[in-house]
């Protein structure tokens, strides 16, 4: 094929790289460095890097996503790992995507009922005794229903390492006499070691800015650096703050996706 | 493998669907209750059904979803394949693995990263806030699933048969449209599929560019569960479950087709890979 008619179709896509993804960071650097007076200045990065609101902010965001995400893994790799066990196996894979089509708004909407004074949970924890307690607008609630909608992001990533194992090496631990639990420890763990480093990055990044959760079921308590965003772009008008946060965020994020690289690709996203 | 050890298996997984499933059930459950909320069911209903089919906001506002959600699909599906098929002629190395790297930007950004970043774009290009700027934006974070899923598609395929084509005289368009084109079309649809989803499901960056005048129905569903507990959005939500349900079975079996039509091929001994 020849080179212009190659650069003629391929135009819109790099039309497409030039303004909706080398632009917009570039605008949301740019915009970090002006206060709400539209000036020039470093102000925003001195208020962010001086205020213990803004720091503490950041550090209770980032534990969040840090027990969010380490729930999520004790739930999910059990899960897919016995998936790997199951016969007609592509349909349980399908029955674990399909709760992800399922809007996410809807889904938390779902917990504002089931954590309600008068919801279910209550009504088991009186029938245990325990009596009903104030479930929504806590941390808790905010951990449990964002691990809650994470779930199938680090199943399948995990699932598809795990899937990849050759059986015969499997069969050749316990055959130089490894037990089922030296087998898991040494074996297959290190082995699908990828697939959970894909898992933690596309668990860990959306939990840090999950603003429509923590506005729905933590109530407003629960302020993360996706809510910071959020107040500051639409509701307190203050776009410089609030790009200098985002500027914060994307750092995190790389530094993230630096530390669960994986040598071989197997992420799934959302 | 022991008995013991599978049992607990069956066990842990019955337990990890019912997690991921209750939610969904518990919210279709309530859609029927002709109680006021989500708790203590009083008696069977339709008639959150009726408010909903009454509510002619609402439906505007799934008729514009939907509409966003095509267009947006069919053009992000356009721009990602031509994208796909670039990158795929890039033989550089250095050069092809910088386009991968910008394309996937968008796809690991946080989403209220992305809902930021395009509305200061938008405001600075001064574009309004609404029907064009969501259009807009949903083409923009769906473009890079499409090439991921046809760039592979595209690699599978033997060059040779691009060199036989051209030796057989095939001009460039030719060779897209008769031979590229049919070979990668099954990757297009999943990718239009892909596309679509996205668009449907997203919230975050929505919320964003949408400006007062224009809501999509995420934007709708989270105003009014600010407000608390309404049985409408119930009854919404069972009906978008089976949409659901209907477009997974869909895909599924547009995929069990082409596989299935693949391996036909194979055995008569149609070449292809």
């Amino acid at each position: 094929m020849t080179r212009t008619s190659r650069l003629s179709y391929f135009s819109l896509y790099l039309l497409w790289i030039l303004f909706f993804v080398i632009t917009p960071v570039a605008l949301i650097v740019y915009q970090s460095f002006f206060n709400l007076n539209h000036q020039f200045t470093l102000q925003n990065y001195r208020d962010y890097l001086s205020s213990s609101v803004y720091l503490r902010m950041t550090l209770n965001s980032f534990i969040f996503a840090f027990l969010i995400t380490l729930l999520t893994l004790l739930i999910s790799y059990p899960a897919a790992y016995y998936l790997t066990r199951l016969k007609h196996r592509q349909l349980w894979i399908l029955l674990i995507i399909l709760p992800t089509w399922i809007n996410l708004l809807l889904k938390a909407y779902a917990f504002i009922g089931i954590f309600s004074q008068a919801g279910s949970v209550n009504h088991f924890l009186t029938f245990i005794g325990i009596g009903p307690q104030q479930i929504l607008f806590t941390n808790m609630s905010f951990v449990l229903v964002a691990a809650y909608i994470q779930i199938p992001f680090m199943i399948l990533p995990i699932y598809n390492s795990l899937v990849d194992i050759d059986p015969a090496i499997i069969n050749a631990s316990h055959d130089l006499g490894a037990n089922n639990v030296q087998t898991l420890w040494r074996v297959i763990i290190p082995m699908s070691a990828n697939g959970v480093r894909s898992g933690v990055q596309s668990v860990f990044i959306p939990s840090l800015s999950l603003f429509m959760i923590t506005r729905l079921i933590g109530g407003n308590r629960v302020i993360t650096l996706g809510t910071a965003i959020e107040e500051h772009f639409l509701t307190t008008m203050n776009w410089g703050m609030g790009s200098t946060i985002g500027v914060v965020l994307i750092i995190i994020m790389f530094i993230t996706m630096m530390l669960t690289a994986s040598r071989r690709k197997g992420g799934v996203k959302r | 493998m022991t008995e013991k050890h599978t049992w607990i298996g069956k066990l842990y997984l019955a337990f990890a669907f019912a997690i991921l499933y209750m939610p969904i059930f518990y919210l279709v459950f309530y859609s029927f209750n002709s109680g006021k909320n989500m708790s203590g069911f009083k008696g069977f209903t339709w008639s959150h059904y009726q408010t909903l089919f009454a509510d002619s906001r609402l439906i505007i506002i799934v008729l514009q979803t939907f509409l966003v959600a095509i267009l947006s699909a069919l053009i992000a599906t356009i721009v990602g394949s031509l994208g796909a098929l670039g990158i795929y002629q890039v033989r550089r190395r250095h050069t092809r693995n910088l386009l991968l790297s910008l394309n996937n930007i968008l796809m690991v950004s946080p989403d209220v990263i992305i809902g930021a970043s395009f509305l200061i774009l938008f405001t600075a290009m001064g574009i309004a806030l609404g029907f064009g700027s969501v259009l807009a934006s949903h083409i923009a974070f769906s473009i890079p699933i499409v090439v991921l899923l046809v760039l592979p598609r595209l690699q599978e395929m033997d060059y040779a048969m691009i060199d036989a084509a051209r030796d057989l005289g095939a001009n460039s368009w030719q060779i897209l449209s008769r031979v590229i084109l049919p070979f990668i079309l099954p990757s297009v649809f999943s990718g239009y599929f892909m596309a679509f989803t996205y668009s449907l499901d997203d919230f975050a960056v929505t919320f964003f560019v949408t400006g007062n005048g224009f809501a999509t129905l995420s934007v709708e569903i989270y105003s009014r569960a600010r407000q608390g507990i309404n049985l409408e959005i119930n009854a919404l939500s069972a009906l978008m479950f089976l949409f659901s349900i209907i477009l997974i079975v869909g895909y599924y079996l547009l995929n069990q087709y082409t596989q299935s039509r693949r391996q036909r091929r194979q055995k008569d001994g149609v070449y292809l890979k």
